[in-house]
């Protein structure tokens, strides 16, 4: 049982060949590219909940901030279909894994920084200070200001990591406990039974907020610097 | 086994028991044809199955979760139904 916890999370391979690859790029078979005026149901659905999102998350930003909306809709996609795919049995959730996610947090959090210093440098560097702070503080707050800057996209890593984690050992601590449970006392099972239930209602909506929130914070950033 | 059509053009369906190892070592083996084949393949399957007024991909999910119980089979060998474990 403790050993079986966690080899859920390790990167999968058959027959000693890593298919992690694979299964990252499988997401992208299911937005199939609208070819037509009109096209079949699934890709009409997509299209709508793509214009309501990029509608949504894009009102907010300037000109130059939204030329990140291919980025930042890709990003979406990407994270939400693969957080929805690992709650399928079996499946491998790549975002599961700090490095994957790290590796998507920390090029996008840079490229908001390095454009805010190259366009606007004055204000970029005017947020390591807010506005009517008093002289004593100044230093602290500077150094405070430094640090949070630089956590940021160590915390949008680690956030994204941890939640789905956690959710997915959840399930399966739960899961387990309710299938020992029928053998021993049914009522307890059913009890265990309703909250696996709404554990999976859950996952299913943080799969989808954490996408959101992933994304949500990148354009934040973003319009910080732009 | 001569036949009036060369091997090499003939569909899969039209190719004799005889000929096919023959035409199996014809098929284009370079990283271009087969790159070809896995984009002829996908398509088909697409425009049949997906690409129509009221496609999904179910089916595609359902193969998906058949694929990945692979690797995960070694952990997964010890839960069995038997006996004595």
């Amino acid at each position: 049982m403790n050993e079986n916890l966690f080899t859920s999370f390790i990167t999968p391979t058959m027959v000693g060949i890593p298919i992690v690859l694979l299964i990252i790029m499988f997401p992208s078979i299911l937005f199939p590219s609208p070819s037509r005026l009109i096209d079949n149901r699934l890709v009409s659905i997509q299209q709508w909940l793509v214009r309501l999102t990029s509608k949504q998350m894009l009102s907010i930003h300037s000109h130059k901030g939204q030329t990140w909306a291919l980025m930042l809709m890709s990003l979406i996609l990407f994270i939400g279909s693969t957080n929805l795919l690992g709650l399928l049995p079996h499946s491998f959730t790549p975002t599961t894994q700090l490095s994957m996610n790290l590796g998507m947090a920390i090029p996008l959090w840079a490229g908001t920084v390095a454009t805010g210093f190259r366009y606007k440098t004055k204000a970029s560097l005017a947020h390591f200070l807010p506005q009517g702070t008093p002289f004593p503080l100044i230093p602290m707050l500077v150094i405070i200001e430094t640090i949070s800057l630089f956590i940021q996209p160590v915390a949008l890593a680690v956030r994204l990591t941890a939640n789905i984690t956690a959710g997915h050992l959840l399930i399966h601590l739960i899961g387990g406990a309710t299938l020992t449970l029928t053998s021993i006392s049914t009522i307890t099972a059913f009890i265990t039974l309703t909250v696996l239930v709404l554990l999976t209602i859950l996952e299913f909506a943080v799969a989808l907020i954490q996408a959101y929130v992933f994304t949500l914070l990148v354009s934040l950033y973003l319009h910080d610097n732009t | 086994m001569a036949s009036v059509v060369p091997v090499k053009e003939k569909k899969l369906m039209d190719v004799k028991l005889g000929e096919l190892p023959s035409w199996i070592l014809m098929r284009d083996f370079t990283p271009k044809g087969t790159a070809g084949a896995f984009q002829r393949g996908y398509y088909r399957y697409h425009n049949k199955y997906v690409n129509v007024k009221r496609g999904g991909v179910a089916m595609v999910l359902a193969a998906y979760m058949l694929f990945s119980y692979c690797p995960c089979y070694k952990e997964l060998k010890h839960q069995r139904l038997c006996k004595y474990h």
